[in-house]
């Protein structure tokens, strides 16, 4: 999800992953929270948050290549939309999450994830 | 007066002058008389070029030939005989004949496309060494010879061709000062708050301007080193370009008895005041005025070529000026008058935009449009036709957003060549054109600067129900070319992927252009791009390739393959230190540490402490070298000295995809250079340099471009013919599809036809681009971004330090809470 500008104290579960400047512009870096490996990218469109293992052989999407608001895997060019996390002409998707910027930091919504944490 | 003869056919024409103006005669008259016999005369040594791409001889040192109108076939397959280097000396009006200093011919009809000369204005010391004029290819190779970098430059003149001087003498490195006469600049197409505008945007670009500066001198004993002005102020510089208007050459048309008053005056079928004598361009004076600007060239060709023809009658009727400023990072056109009528305009300031609409009476008199220039075709043609203007308002808003569509048929697309809407959907529908390339080879639209191509994209789409030619796409998405994309960049001096996207909006919607317009980017700019790692693939952001399992391999260059003992210990002993998984020998005679994870890299390289050697990227990989006359009892020449040599000197350059080489000893071909990318092999007397081969998905024999004498003349063939794949091929083709396209003969002219001067060229601008190469392999030490070789939740090895200690650290932290150890904000917790 875009990040938006709720205040934290109105949200309960954020948890704060790191400077928004940790991820270079127009590239994406991923992360592990309860054992999920979670891409954050930074894009013309805003940061997002998706799972970061590629449906079909497990490429790291965080490597991939991105356009305003998707990502191509770079081991075999499945294309993930990042607000959705539908991929494209295939029936697959990733996991999106809900990702805030807040005083330059980014932070993701921990409740949101929690059903799927193993 | 020539009535009487109307009807009779003629049968030549001469056209003197050619410039934009003698080629567009040339091409009309031949479009409407196919039998007529067409001679050009040129005083300047080059054929036809486009005078309004001059700057780019400076801002990217392209040659003249660049500019070129149209190629020589053009003109043998059109039967135009054009002499170069030939001034008409005199012109008999009444038996119509054409005088040169060793030649008298007589024609059926005289068409005088003189053009104009750059104006001297009358200041002290104007003819001094170091002041330059801007017209001919000649004053650029002057300026280029003084504009190094640091160099302090005046340009005398704030006018369009001044601003565009003042932007090319920036970008080479030059301190920039626009001298400029008027209290604004642009006075004669700007109001004052669009020129206030300008002021600051050519500020930003580092050009210095000083208005209401009357330059009464130009000081130095020898050479200018300064300028002094009439209120007695100074401003020192190096040199001095002089752009202040232009003077029409009507000198040849005065001798011979033609009535001229600033140009020679002509009627509306652009008949001079003799029979069966023409003026088209800026040499003519229609309803007295005199065009300095493309525009009105085309329909004053038009109408002259119809009477030159005999064809039905053609008038011209004057044009709206309208004026288009070629500054990257500027952008603005300017159409007739806006000091006059109602105005109406739009402003925001935040982007820096501002357009401006005038009407008189109901009909559009001008417009300015600053910072967004969309919809300057539409009003334009608004401004042709005369259109009747209900809300003014409402036309500039809609402006803004018209659609292909919505252009009407005369509607100018192209302003470089003079090309419609109308006459390009006719194209398209005559001819069933299905790609760009074709309308643009037809039409010419987009033959120029080329920033019109999305536009003409468009136009087909809509013609052909969006079933366009993809084949040759670079960027699907906007269905732009390479040679789109390169216009853009060319005309917007853009040097980085994402000026690129603003400018054309190519890799924004999918991305998977981004990296063959990075190289684009780069190869334009001879490697002094703004490198964006976003727009590389993960390969080129960490300069190595990604494996299977998301980690990566290691490949050391190993010059022609050949290593030592110490090296391969050295090897040996990283291997064991960081556990990597596996060692093996390439296909290309490398060695490769497979399964190494992103963060060991940088410390890897450190202390492999050898060059990358490219096994990732889309650069020239690796030139393999078999025994050679050193030990093989065959050998004919030393293959290994070769390959090695060779690798050196092509070393990290990137290529529109990889380029492999291979240099055999002798025809039995160990190294199968036969089927590499270029291949050299010594054969008795010489060297067979080949091209264009593949043993990969495809297999082909790589043809052989030429055979030689010696080592030094077949290394710099082959460094010639990289250079033309750099610069000439699509990404992601191979050169074995890539001299299949573009066919071995026109290869063989472009590099070996040392005569054109063109290989040279090419090499020179390898040179360039070799020499802005660096190691990739140093970002080890001074990484791009702090998270270069990691993860959010991941450091990088260290480089430099002996990495014992490492093994435990690579493997990435687990915990957020790692992550959020250094948040300085509401700790790293949870907020509840
Ligand atoms: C490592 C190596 C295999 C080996 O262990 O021997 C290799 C490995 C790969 N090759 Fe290759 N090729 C290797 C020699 C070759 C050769 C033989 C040669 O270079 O003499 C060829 C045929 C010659 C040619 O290229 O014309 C070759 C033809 C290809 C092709 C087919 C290209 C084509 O258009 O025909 C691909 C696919 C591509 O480029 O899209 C490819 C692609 C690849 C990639 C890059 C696939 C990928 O994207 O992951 C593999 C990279 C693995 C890695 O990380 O190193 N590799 N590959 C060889 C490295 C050579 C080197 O030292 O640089
Ligand atoms: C740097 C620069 C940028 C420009 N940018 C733009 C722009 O963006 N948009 C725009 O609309 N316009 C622009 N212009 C203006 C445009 O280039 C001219 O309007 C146009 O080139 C005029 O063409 P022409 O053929 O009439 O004259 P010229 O280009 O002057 O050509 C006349 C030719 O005739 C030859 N000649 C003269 N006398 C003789 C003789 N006796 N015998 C044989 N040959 C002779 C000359 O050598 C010359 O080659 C620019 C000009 C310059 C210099
Ligand atoms: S042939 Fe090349 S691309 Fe195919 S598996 Fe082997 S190394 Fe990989
Ligand atoms: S693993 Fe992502 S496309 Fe194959």
């Amino acid at each position: 999800m875009n990040p938006t500008a709720t205040s934290p104290a109105s949200r309960s579960g954020l948890i704060a992953l790191c400077e928004a400047a940790d991820v270079p512009f127009g590239e994406g870096r991923s992360v592990t929270l309860h054992g999920r490996r979670i891409a954050i990218f930074n894009t013309a469109a805003g940061f997002f948050a998706i799972d970061n293992d590629c449906p079909h052989q497990g490429g790291p999407l965080s490597d991939g290549l991105l356009a305003d608001a998707c990502v191509t895997c770079p081991l075999h060019g499945r294309r993930v939309d990042l607000r959705s996390g539908r991929v494209q002409g295939h029936d697959e998707s990733v996991r999106t999450y809900e990702l805030y910027l807040l005083e330059g930091s980014l932070w993701l919504n921990f409740d949101a994830m929690e059903p799927l944490a193993a | 007066m020539s009535q009487t003869i109307r009807t009779r056919k003629r049968s030549s024409v001469a056209v003197i002058g050619g410039g934009i103006a003698g080629q567009a005669v040339i091409e009309a008259v031949r479009e409407q008389a196919p039998d007529l016999s067409i001679k050009l005369f040129c005083a300047e040594d080059h054929a036809p070029y486009d005078r309004v791409r001059l700057t780019e001889l400076i801002e990217h040192g392209r040659p003249v030939d660049d500019l070129r109108l149209r190629p020589d076939e053009w003109y043998a397959d059109h039967k135009i005989e054009v002499v170069t280097g030939t001034r008409v000396s005199r012109l008999d009006t009444r038996s119509l004949t054409v005088y040169t200093n060793d030649d008298a011919q007589r024609f059926g009809a005289v068409c005088l496309a003189t053009g104009s000369e750059a104006m001297v204005p009358p200041i002290e010391g104007a003819d001094k060494p170091g002041v330059f004029l801007y017209r001919y290819p000649g004053d650029c190779e002057q300026i280029l010879g003084n504009a190094r970098p640091g160099a302090r430059a005046a340009v005398i003149g704030g006018g369009l061709l001044g601003l565009e001087a003042a932007k090319a003498l920036v970008s080479l490195g030059c301190r920039v000062t626009v001298v400029h006469l008027m209290d604004r600049l642009m006075e004669r197409q700007l109001d004052a708050t669009a020129a206030a505008m300008l002021l600051n945007s050519m500020q930003d670009l580092s050009v210095e301007v000083l208005t209401e500066h009357a330059t009464v001198e130009v000081t130095g004993e020898h050479t200018a080193d300064g300028l002094r002005f009439a209120d007695g102020d100074s401003l020192a510089c190096d040199f001095i370009v002089v752009s202040v208007g232009v003077t029409p050459r009507i000198d040849l048309a005065k001798r011979a008895g033609l009535t001229c008053e600033r140009g020679v005056v002509v009627d509306d079928r652009m008949q001079a005041s003799a029979p069966d004598v023409f003026a088209v361009g800026e040499c003519a004076q229609h309803d007295g005025i005199v065009h300095g600007i493309v525009a009105p060239i085309y329909d004053q060709a038009q109408a002259a070529a119809a009477a030159i023809a005999r064809a039905k009658d053609v008038f011209y009727t004057g044009s709206i000026p309208s004026a288009k400023l070629k500054v990257m990072g500027v952008d603005l056109v300017a159409i007739g008058n806006v000091e006059n009528g109602e105005t109406v305009t739009f402003t925001d300031p935040a982007t820096g935009v501002y357009r401006k609409l005038a009407v008189s009476e109901g009909q559009m008199v001008g417009a300015v449009l600053m910072g967004d220039t969309r919809g300057h075709e539409l009003l334009l043609d608004i401004a042709k036709t005369g259109k009747l203007i209900e809300d003014p308002l409402a036309t500039l808003a809609r402006a803004s957003e018209a659609t292909a569509a919505e252009l009407p048929d005369g509607a100018q697309v192209c302003n470089c060549n003079g090309v419609c809407k109308g006459d390009i959907v006719s194209a398209i529908r005559e001819r069933g054109l299905t790609s760009i390339q074709e309308v643009v080879a037809v039409t010419r639209a987009g033959a120029g600067c080329g920033s019109c191509k999305p536009l003409v994209s468009e136009i087909l789409k809509l013609e052909t129900g969006d079933v366009v030619d993809e084949q040759a796409y670079l960027c699907p998405c906007k269905s732009l070319t390479r040679d789109d994309i390169a216009g853009v960049i060319r005309e917007h001096g853009a040097k980085s992927v994402s000026e690129v996207a603003t400018r054309c909006g190519a890799g924004r919607e999918c991305g998977a252009c981004k990296p063959g317009i990075a190289y684009l980017v780069s190869e334009i700019n001879d490697n002094k791009h703004r490198e964006e790692r976003g727009a590389r693939f993960i390969n080129d952001r960490v300069h190595a390739n990604i494996q299977k399992d998301g980690t990566f391999s290691v490949v050391p260059r190993i010059y022609g393959g050949v290593t030592s003992p110490a090296e391969l210990r050295r090897i040996a002993d990283v291997a064991e230190r960081y556990e990597v998984p596996m060692v093996k020998f390439t296909g290309g005679q490398r060695i490769d540490l497979l399964g190494v994870s992103k963060e060991q890299l940088p410390a890897i390289w450190e202390e492999l402490g050898m060059p990358s050697g490219h096994a990732y990227a889309k650069a020239v990989r690796t030139v393999k070298t078999c025994v050679g006359s050193r030990f093989c009892r065959f050998g004919i020449d030393d293959a290994i000295e070769m390959g090695i040599e060779l690798e050196h000197e092509w070393e990290g350059v990137y290529t529109p995809h990889k380029v492999k080489a291979a240099v055999s000893g002798c025809p039995r071909n160990c190294a199968e250079a036969s089927t590499k990318d270029i291949g050299l092999i010594a054969v008795e007397g010489g060297w067979q340099v080949r091209v264009g081969g593949a043993a990969g998905a495809s297999v082909r024999e790589g043809d052989v471009l030429v055979t030689v004498e010696t080592k030094g003349d077949a290394m710099r063939i082959a460094t010639t013919f990289l250079q033309y794949y750099r610069e000439h091929g699509e990404y992601l083709e191979r050169t074995y599809g890539f001299v299949e396209r573009v066919g071995l003969d026109v290869v063989r002219e472009n590099v070996l036809d040392e005569s054109t001067g063109e290989p040279q060229r090419l090499r020179e601008r390898f040179r360039l681009a070799r020499a802005a190469v660096t190691d990739p392999w140093l970002e080890r030490r001074e990484p791009v971004h702090p998270k270069q070789f990691s993860e959010i939740d991941s450091e990088a090895a260290p480089a430099g330090r002996p990495a014992v200690a490492f093994g435990s650290e690579s493997t990435p932290a687990q915990s957020p809470v790692a992550v959020n150890d250094s948040e300085p904000t509401p700790a790293g917790t949870p907020v509840a």
